[in-house]
């Protein structure tokens, strides 16, 4: 198993570093113009929020996987996770939220100690759509797991999990090796108590994301053809696929420049940009909540560490109307999320 | 002056023909952008087509884009693979069908 960047001691470890290189190279010599320029094109800079619909909570960096593209640089070795403390601290917003969505995340969030207390307060509080991102083979990783499945329906938890590819050696390449096989197995069991069925207000989908230096085809035809073969394969099923497209920063983009495929990727991100796609991205309608209590526009700034351009800054500060006034701090890695029909964690956005 | 005929940069530049005939290049792309919509064939079988015809045309670009669009579309390697082989016997079958053109003037100069 490779160890994440941190662990390493890598370069790209360090968020500065990172946006350095996003902001050098092609884009300072005018080979390709920065996102700023492209978004003002269209008289979109600087990008504003939406109505808030989404919470997005970062559990903690703990992962019992370490997958090659893996934006937040997940680990075992991993040991930042969110306190009972700081999760109080959450769970007095989630009371007060406009936003109809609680999306949990990781790591695998399911690792953090506090993670089901978290899930049965959280349930209380109402929101229509409570989603938990779970990497499906931590239901497998253990004994004190194996009830997933079951912890998940009783509260009638959306689950939405990765799956790179409906074949096993697209998918362990990406994810590690063993990772297909308990996937499926894992899938299996959450069908099996009702999870993805046609016909189930339990909700189940899967998120694809390239297995390399190239863009999500189109989102319906790649479900039609995970589904296809989920069924014919291992009789699964599951509800709607998410196509998301990898964001060139952390262990994606040390992937992008180890590979010598960086530039190419750039300017793959650029072409596709789609102008229509910038007003639904996911940072309008989203916060993102980090394991300690900081707020910033997505996951991916998260990963930045570029906070939000707020006086709010922090869970404990925490104002929905202060925050709706901001604006979104934007790179080169939002190309990212404006290629093609777009992209975020609920999918295509245009 | 390239130090190559081909250069993998180009092909970004593939758009750039429309700068010199504006009329043919745009109709050229129109059509080109039809004929890979899905249709009676589904885009991915399209996909799976040009690839086996960039390679049976040799034409680098062609191998390129198409093996791309075909990691996008989630088209597996081995599926690939089995693409060129169609091309590939298609191109040895036609130079083996000649064979026959080559025994025809045989027997008719043989005595």
């Amino acid at each position: 198993m490779i160890k994440s960047l941190q662990k390493r001691e890598s370069d790209l470890a360090n968020a500065n570093r990172q946006l350095e290189l996003l902001s050098n190279g092609i884009f300072a010599n005018g080979e390709l113009p920065t996102f700023k320029d492209k978004i003002a094109e269209t008289n979109q800079f600087p990008l504003t929020p939406n109505k808030l619909e989404i919470l997005q909570i970062n559990l903690g960096y703990m992962c019992n996987q370490v997958c090659e593209h893996c934006h937040v640089d997940a680990g075992p070795d991993r040991k930042e996770i969110m306190t009972r403390e700081t999760m109080m601290q959450c769970l007095e917003v989630i009371k007060k939220t406009e936003a109809h969505t609680l999306d949990l995340t990781g790591g695998a969030p399911e690792m953090n100690p506090e993670f089901r207390w978290f899930v049965e307060e959280a349930s209380k509080a109402g929101i229509k759509d409570f989603i938990v991102r779970s990497n499906l083979t931590i239901i497998r990783a253990n004994k004190k797991y194996y009830d997933l499945p079951e912890f998940f329906k009783k509260h009638n938890v959306h689950v939405v999990s990765s799956m790179p590819h409906w074949t096993r050696g697209k998918t362990d390449k990406q994810r590690g090796e063993g990772v297909f096989d308990k996937s499926i197995k894992a899938l299996q069991e959450l069908n099996a108590v009702g999870y993805g069925m046609p016909d189930s207000d339990l909700r189940l989908d899967l998120v694809y994301n390239p297995s390399g230096a190239f863009l999500p085809g189109d989102q319906a035809s790649m479900e039609k053809e995970f589904k296809k073969a989920l069924k014919e394969d291992f009789n699964i099923q599951f509800h709607s696929l998410f196509a998301i497209t990898n964001l060139p920063i952390s262990r994606f983009l040390d992937y992008l420049i180890a590979s010598d495929n960086y530039e190419d990727y750039m300017h793959s991100l650029v072409e596709a940009y789609n102008p229509a796609a910038v007003s639904s991205v996911m940072c309008t309608n989203t916060i993102s909540i980090s394991w300690d209590g900081w707020l910033y526009d997505c996951d991916f700034n998260q990963m930045l560490e570029l906070k939000v351009a707020s006086k709010v800054k922090h869970i404990s500060d925490y104002n929905e109307e202060l925050l709706q006034d901001r604006k979104i701090i934007i790179s080169q890695h939002c190309y990212g999320c404006t290629a093609g029909a777009g992209s975020s964690c609920q999918g295509t956005v245009a | 002056m390239a130090k190559t005929y081909y250069d993998p940069a180009d092909l970004r530049k593939f758009g750039k023909i429309t700068e010199w005939n504006e009329e043919l290049g745009n109709k050229f792309f129109d059509y080109y952008g039809k004929v890979f919509e899905e249709g009676a064939l589904s885009a991915r079988e399209k996909s799976l087509i040009a690839l086996a015809v960039a390679h049976t045309e040799q034409c680098p670009y062609c191998i390129d884009a198409y093996t791309q669009d075909g990691l996008q579309r989630g088209i597996t390697k081995e599926e690939m693979m089995e693409a060129l082989h169609v091309g590939a016997a298609i191109k040895s079958g036609a130079t083996l069908v000649h064979g026959v053109q080559m025994m025809n003037k045989v027997n008719k100069l043989e005595m």
